[in-house]
């Protein structure tokens, strides 16, 4: 693969804490190796901001492997980037040319306030977890690991769903701000397996109950959330949610 | 002064024995009682979730946004239990035995029966939380092999274990939340250890958003903090994981284990550039299929699928028959940098080894070939069948290496080379996990107990979660028995006082220093000596070398670090420099550590010990022990040798020959 350099403008959204006004300030970062990644490249233009003695950007970021789903950005107007089921910290610069300029901005809903620059406050996400995104098993409660075998496919399901990293990129491209995809992937992975049949429909009301607490949208089906999930959660799953609320009201005990 | 409190008895009998006579508190009486849980990862959301459920008033932090970014969700390949699910000769003592030999004897033997005893439990508590472990079409779990072992034990979630096992006890500590067991605290960093009468009684944490510090009380203090990998700048640890409440914990009385027992792993994608902030691994489960070699010739230009079978050294299986490609971790890395030493590394930097996998895939794509019924299919065909197999298995490693290389390893072998993933040493605890500050417990990664000299593979899991979920809840309350007299203190106590002031203090002088040179630019000086001369290889003069530049270093960070913004506020720079100060202690106490131990054994490699085959050269007589180290001020320290007694297992030079 060839290497090059290049010189870029990073247009960033900068805002100083949740109560501040924000805005836009352009910097131009130079020598950008096509070999680093997208966070490297911050990491790079911060470092010229300290020495300067200015304010470095903020921004979420931990494992910096695509996992821990910490980071969250647009670029380019795109949740993670250009780059198809990729977190931001798995973009590298190898997605830009010489002389562009790249955009970044916050995650932008109002169940996600901003904390400071690119950094938002996702604990709207704990709080649907909270509400019923588990199976009540006390630690020593479990029998025998293969006491119950799982179909296959099912099991291949439910992890699929499992995968979500809880990065909220899909209620950043949600024109709603709709929370359904990742509510959609918990329910899904708990109702596909038989440890989570006894709570299954106490489960999707209290957490569907909890989404539109937190002042998240509706679902309109545009599907632009799984076309940008950096997991690539299947859409199917908001379907199989539909079908697991309506049964659950239908047939509730309450 | 250390007490490693193991009780007596048959080894196979200790554990059953403790549980059985260990005292208990009443459910009643563990409303009254308070505990601090710093940490949400396998530990500590294991902990806190399973301490909740018993009735126990607890407050977890982390300083992550949410508890479940903890890094232990970035473990890719799997967790050990003694299932023997597959009929191949697993048990409980052979788990047990793999550990001790495979942490070069160097561990204790209590703790790690123990883990091994409850390694099948941790496989039922995930399963019944709704981990969804691979299966085979039958419905029944499924297993693989990890390094340094002969049997199928390892469970597994594709490559996303980790992620899978910290979402099951993340949602576990979330349903306690929702009950009111469990108060979290988010974006928070505890920054010091409270004692009061010589116990730890709770903690000041910084509040990460707005800057305020905050006193919290516990009855006791669990951390469960992590390793320290951090300190060599590049690894393949999180981006914030740290050393720092484990520190504060040994700068307040808490002794510090084997610091210079590092695990480097040898399958993670290469260091590209200067720019680099962090390396990636590349899951060991890849040594199941996945073939090591460097060409024959030194400096070799070719590419890699231009080389002929005949000119390439797959060096592992020369010198390991028994083991092949699955040898322990730290044989498999220090193989890979003598080869790359000698001149036959592969790349552009010449530091990295081939990990191939066209083997694999024309052997799987045979299998699938077979099953559809057309052994007479065409090589292409049967590569395509292959590559689908290959990808179910590992699809998301690949397509990670994909992302980072820019290079498709369905297609070209990947370059590999070692680099920091782990570390053994860490808080010394007695069989109980507590430190020697009574009180305050280390659970997982941030204490030292189970992994000796060097941890096996998919075995990091089964700690964090065994601690967390199967020992904690016994021996915390065996101790919180005594404290049910003891009435909550109120924060406003003089020891609360005096180390809040002392936290604000220091804070206050990091950001007065006002020099020139950013936090970062010191972490990656620091990572370069720790590097080279506390690294993969050691020896003695280099050792010391390194304790005077990083005594240097610290001079000059404290003379000439830039903190920008302020201190009421969320600001990372601020909170990175807390953390770089502590690892700039730390990593003199590692070189001391690494100095001290004139031998060879694990993850600890001092050129001046070796056979003459190039492995490891262990002294038992002289270095059978756990080396605590008792902080006594800036740069000094006391050595105290926790004996280490074999009553089962017979230590023997370590050979996967």
């Amino acid at each position: 693969m060839e290497h090059y350099n290049m010189n870029l403008t990073v247009k960033v959204w900068r805002q100083k804490n949740s109560r501040a006004q924000g805005n836009f300030e352009n910097y131009s970062v130079k020598n950008i190796s096509s070999e680093m990644s997208f966070l490297e490249m911050i990491d790079v233009l911060n470092e010229e901001l300290i020495v300067e003695g200015k304010e470095p950007i903020a921004f979420d970021h931990d494992c910096r492997e695509g996992i821990c789903g910490q980071c969250s950005m647009y670029i380019n107007g795109k949740p993670h980037g250009p780059w198809q089921a990729n977190t931001t910290c798995q973009l590298h610069m190898r997605a830009f040319k010489d002389g562009d300029t790249i955009v970044v901005e916050p995650w932008r809903s109002a169940a996600f306030p901003v904390i400071k620059d690119l950094m938002v406050d996702r604990s709207a996400f704990d709080r649907i977890v909270q509400a019923g995104g588990f199976i009540s098993v006390n630690t020593g409660n479990a029998v025998d690991g293969n006491s119950l075998p799982i179909n296959k496919d099912a099991a291949d399901a439910s992890f699929a769903a499992a995968m979500c990293i809880g990065c909220g990129a899909c209620v950043a491209a949600c024109k709603n701000s709709s929370a359904m995809l990742f509510l959609s992937a918990k329910v899904a992975h708990l109702a596909l397996l038989p440890q989570g049949e006894p709570e299954r429909k106490s489960r999707v009301m209290n957490m569907v109950a909890q989404m539109d607490k937190e002042g998240f949208g509706a679902c309109t089906n545009t599907g632009a959330c799984e076309a940008t999930c950096p997991k690539e959660i299947s859409i199917s799953n908001i379907a199989r949610l539909n079908h697991e609320y309506l049964r659950a009201s239908l047939t509730a005990e309450k | 002064m250390l007490d490693a409190k193991i009780p007596s008895g048959p080894l196979d009998i200790k554990w059953t024995e403790y549980k059985g006579h260990c005292k208990l508190v009443n459910p009643a009486n563990k409303r009254k009682l308070e505990v601090i849980v710093v940490g949400t990862g396998l530990a500590g959301a294991s902990a806190a979730a399973t301490l909740g459920e018993l009735g126990y008033k607890v407050k977890a932090f982390c300083f992550q946004d949410s508890p479940r970014r903890a890094h232990s969700i970035a473990a890719q390949g799997g967790i050990n239990a003694a299932k023997n699910y597959q009929n191949d000769g697993d048990s409980v003592f052979r788990l047990f035995y793999d550990t001790i030999k495979g942490g070069d004897y160097r561990a204790r033997e209590a703790n790690v029966h123990r883990l091994s005893e409850v390694s099948g439990n941790i496989i039922d508590q995930c399963v019944a939380q709704g981990v969804p472990f691979a299966r085979e079409y039958g419905g029944l779990l499924s297993n693989r092999s990890f390094g340094g072992t002969q049997v199928q034990r390892t469970f597994y979630a594709a490559g996303q274990t980790g992620q899978q096992l910290l979402i099951g006890a993340y949602q576990a500590l979330e349903r306690q939340v929702a009950l009111g067991n469990v108060k979290m605290y988010s974006r928070h960093e505890m920054l010091e250890v409270v004692k009061i009468d010589g116990k730890a009684r709770g903690i000041i944490a910084r509040d990460l958003v707005n800057g305020k510090l905050e006193r919290h009380f516990g009855h006791a203090v669990l951390l469960c903090t992590g390793g320290y990998g951090n300190v060599f700048y590049l690894s393949t640890n999180a981006m914030g994981s740290n050393v720092t409440a484990a520190w504060k914990a040994h700068k307040n009385g808490a002794a510090f284990a084997n610091p210079c027992f590092t695990q480097i792993h040898p399958t993670c994608i290469p260091v590209s550039g200067d720019h680099q902030s962090k390396l990636t691994l590349m899951s060991e489960s890849l040594r199941n299929d996945g073939r090591i070699w460097v060409p024959k010739k030194k400096g070799e230009t070719r590419k890699a699928t231009d080389i002929p079978e005949e000119e390439r050294d797959y060096y592992l299986e020369r010198r390991y028959p028994a083991f092949g490609n699955l040898v322990p971790r730290d044989v498999a890395s220090r193989a890979a940098k003598e080869r790359c030493d000698e001149g036959y590394g592969v790349g552009t930097s010449k530091q990295a080894v081939y990990l191939d996998f066209a083997d694999a895939i024309v052997r799987y794509g045979k299998i699938e070939a077979g099953k559809e019924g057309k052994p007479d299919m065409s090589m292409e065909e049967i590569i395509v069948l292959g590559k689908e197999v290959v990808k179910e298995k590992y699809g998301n490693l690949f397509d990670m290496y994909e992302k980072i290389t820019g290079e498709n390893p369905y297609e070209v072998p990947m370059r590999i080379y070692p680099a920091v993933h782990y570390t053994m040493g860490g808080l010394w605890v007695d069989y109980e996990l507590q430190t020697s500050v009574p009180g305050l417990y280390a659970l997982g990664e941030a204490n030292f107990s189970d992994h000796g000299a060097n941890r096996l593979g998919a075995s990091a899991l089964m700690q964090g979660l065994a601690d967390g979920y199967f020992v904690i809840p016994y021996t915390l309350g065996n101790n919180l028995a005594e404290e049910i007299y003891s009435k909550a203190i109120e924060t406003s106590h003089p020891a609360f006082e005096a180390a809040e002031k002392e936290v604000a203090s220091r804070i206050e002088k990091l950001m007065g220093v006002r020099g020139k040179q950013s936090v970062e630019s010191f972490h990656k000086r620091l990572g370069k000596i720790m590097w080279e001369k506390c690294g993969m290889a050691r020896n003695k003069e280099g050792l010391q070398q390194a304790i005077r530049e990083i005594q240097e270093l610290k001079k000059e960070f404290w003379n000439d670090v830039r903190i920008p913004g302020s201190i009421d506020e969320m600001n990372p720079e601020l909170d990175k420099a807390n953390r770089v100060a502590d690892f700039l202690e730390l990593g003199e106490l590692m070189c001391q550590d690494a100095y001290n131990r004139n031998e060879s054994c694990g993850g600890h490699f001092r050129e001046d010990f070796q056979t003459p085959d190039g492995e490891a050269l262990r002294d038992d007589s002289n270095y059978m022990y756990v080396a605590a180290w008792e902080y006594k001020g800036e740069h000094e320290w006391t050595l105290h040798k926790e004996p280490l007694v074999y009553d089962v297992v017979k230590p023997t030079q370590r050979s996967y020959k």
